[in-house]
């Protein structure tokens, strides 16, 4: 066995920098993914049949091709079509927020219609506008019921996050390639990115815990 | 107050309502009754317009509110309902629960809704639940408080979508004497009901309804006594 961590010590804190793009990318991406999200699932179950149309196509293209291919098209067709020299943060955001929203609008649009049809009856007995119940009490009831699974995309997105590497984004992947190419040495910098991956994976499956008790005790 | 001119309503291939003619004056309690799948609920709900009449007319106060461009929200706002289920809304507090339409939808400051809200909950004796949620009540409890959610609207009609038949048998009686205070406060009311002691006691006319039909309209006494349909005798004699 050829182990050597001594030799990786001097170069733990700049693998941990790359915290700072991984979370960066994924929290940027899952707020701006889950309203994108919801707008696109409140398109879905509206009665304007051509944008419902948009919004499925919207979703079937974006979960029937390749994650990876989505960043690289966005990072390198965008100033080819448009001439705007897009950064690797901006590209990464931009493409993750899409994904994410092509996914997240599925289940904010199933929780919505797992809402009780007796709230929306309720709602529009005493007047209230379309716009004001879905904002005001059949949206926060849906999300009630999906925080489960936004969570669990959102730990998919944290650790789909790693591709933003392949466009050279300072983020933990990122910053273990550079160190395994400055030592040559595969193993401990790896394993240094696995652990700091998996802890962050743990912390956030530790807040759905606490965010889910906390919301049925409103039950 | 209220004219319903002939109307129908249909769901796809059914015949729910086949051509309903009745009024209901100001003050006036009106007891639906009926055999379950006779278009009781369906009449009820086509006064605010929770379902659309296919054909015929519905006036309020004037207003024909089945009219293409009728202001549908704004009449809802007029008219208060009470569903089988409660319905209240499980992520707000009661207090919550009664202040959220009149801020939203009317405009009303929250000190004036609150205020409000207060003296319609001692009104139906729950003043000690405003800040607690809807699953902390009982069934009973839970209809009371959607009453007074209607009634913080200052609704000019309240409709009642068999307000008892989800209650357990000890609760039936709280909500049935915060409806008949109601009634005696001078509120127009239709209610639809399977209780017939209440209808009896609390109605000024009955609606008997059959297969989409009006059988009968006649005042209580004479309905309970004898009932001129044949129908309307049969399910009598069932219910009683």
């Amino acid at each position: 066995m050829n182990l050597d961590f001594a030799q990786i010590v001097p170069y733990i804190p700049f693998i941990l920098e790359g915290i700072k793009g991984t979370l960066l990318v994924t929290l940027i991406s899952v707020v701006l993914g889950f309203f994108w999200g919801s707008i696109l699932a409140l398109i879905k179950i509206s009665n304007v049949k051509l944008l419902n149309w948009l919004a499925v196509a919207y979703t079937s293209v974006f979960r029937g091709t390749p994650l990876i291919l989505q960043l690289t098209f966005v990072y390198f067709a965008t100033p080819q079509l448009t001439g705007y020299n897009i950064s690797q943060l901006e590209a990464a955001v931009l493409t993750f927020t899409l994904n994410s929203g092509a996914y997240i609008s599925e289940t904010i649009r199933g929780g919505i219609l797992a809402v009780d049809k007796g709230q929306w009856e309720a709602a529009k007995a005493l007047g209230v506008p379309y716009h004001r119940m879905m904002l005001d009490i059949i949206l926060p009831q849906a999300v009630k019921n999906i925080l489960p699974a936004l969570v669990n995309e959102t730990i998919a997105l944290l650790k789909e996050s790693a591709l933003v590497s392949t466009i050279g984004l300072a983020d933990i992947m990122q910053n273990a390639n550079v160190v395994k190419g400055t030592i040559f040495r595969y193993f401990e910098p790896y394993m240094i990115a696995g652990t700091l991956y998996y802890v962050m994976v743990m912390i956030l499956t530790w807040v759905a815990r606490v965010l889910e008790r906390r919301m049925r005790l409103s039950d | 107050m209220i004219k319903i001119d002939n109307i129908t309503k249909s769901f796809g291939q059914l015949n729910v309502l086949k051509g309903i003619s009745t009024n209901i004056g100001k003050g006036e309690v009106v007891a639906i009754i009926g055999p379950s799948g006779s278009g009781k609920s369906t009449l009820l709900r086509c006064i605010n317009l929770m379902e659309t009449p296919t054909s015929g007319t519905i006036t309020i106060n004037g207003q024909e509110i089945t009219a293409p461009k009728a202001d549908v929200m704004g009449i809802r706002q007029q008219i208060g309902m009470v569903f089988q289920h409660f319905h209240l809304f499980p992520h707000m507090t009661v207090l919550k629960n009664l202040t959220y339409a009149p801020m939203k939808v009317k405009g009303m400051s929250a000190a004036e809704a609150e205020k409000k809200a207060r003296e319609l909950l001692a009104r139906v004796g729950l003043a000690d639940k405003a800040d607690v949620f809807p699953s902390r009540l009982s069934g009973g409890q839970k209809q009371r408080v959607a009453i007074a959610r209607s009634l913080v609207m200052e609704p000019q009609i309240m409709l009642f979508d068999e307000p008892t038949s989800a209650l357990d048998p000890e609760m039936v009686k709280e909500v049935l004497e915060v409806m008949k205070g109601l009634a005696d406060s001078g509120m127009t009311m239709a209610i639809v009901t399977h209780e017939m002691r209440f209808a009896e006691e609390v109605s000024d006319r009955i609606l008997f309804l059959d297969d989409g039909r009006l059988l009968e309209d006649t005042p209580p006494e004479e309905f309970f006594k004898k009932p001129r349909s044949e129908r309307a005798q049969q399910f009598l004699e069932k219910v009683r």
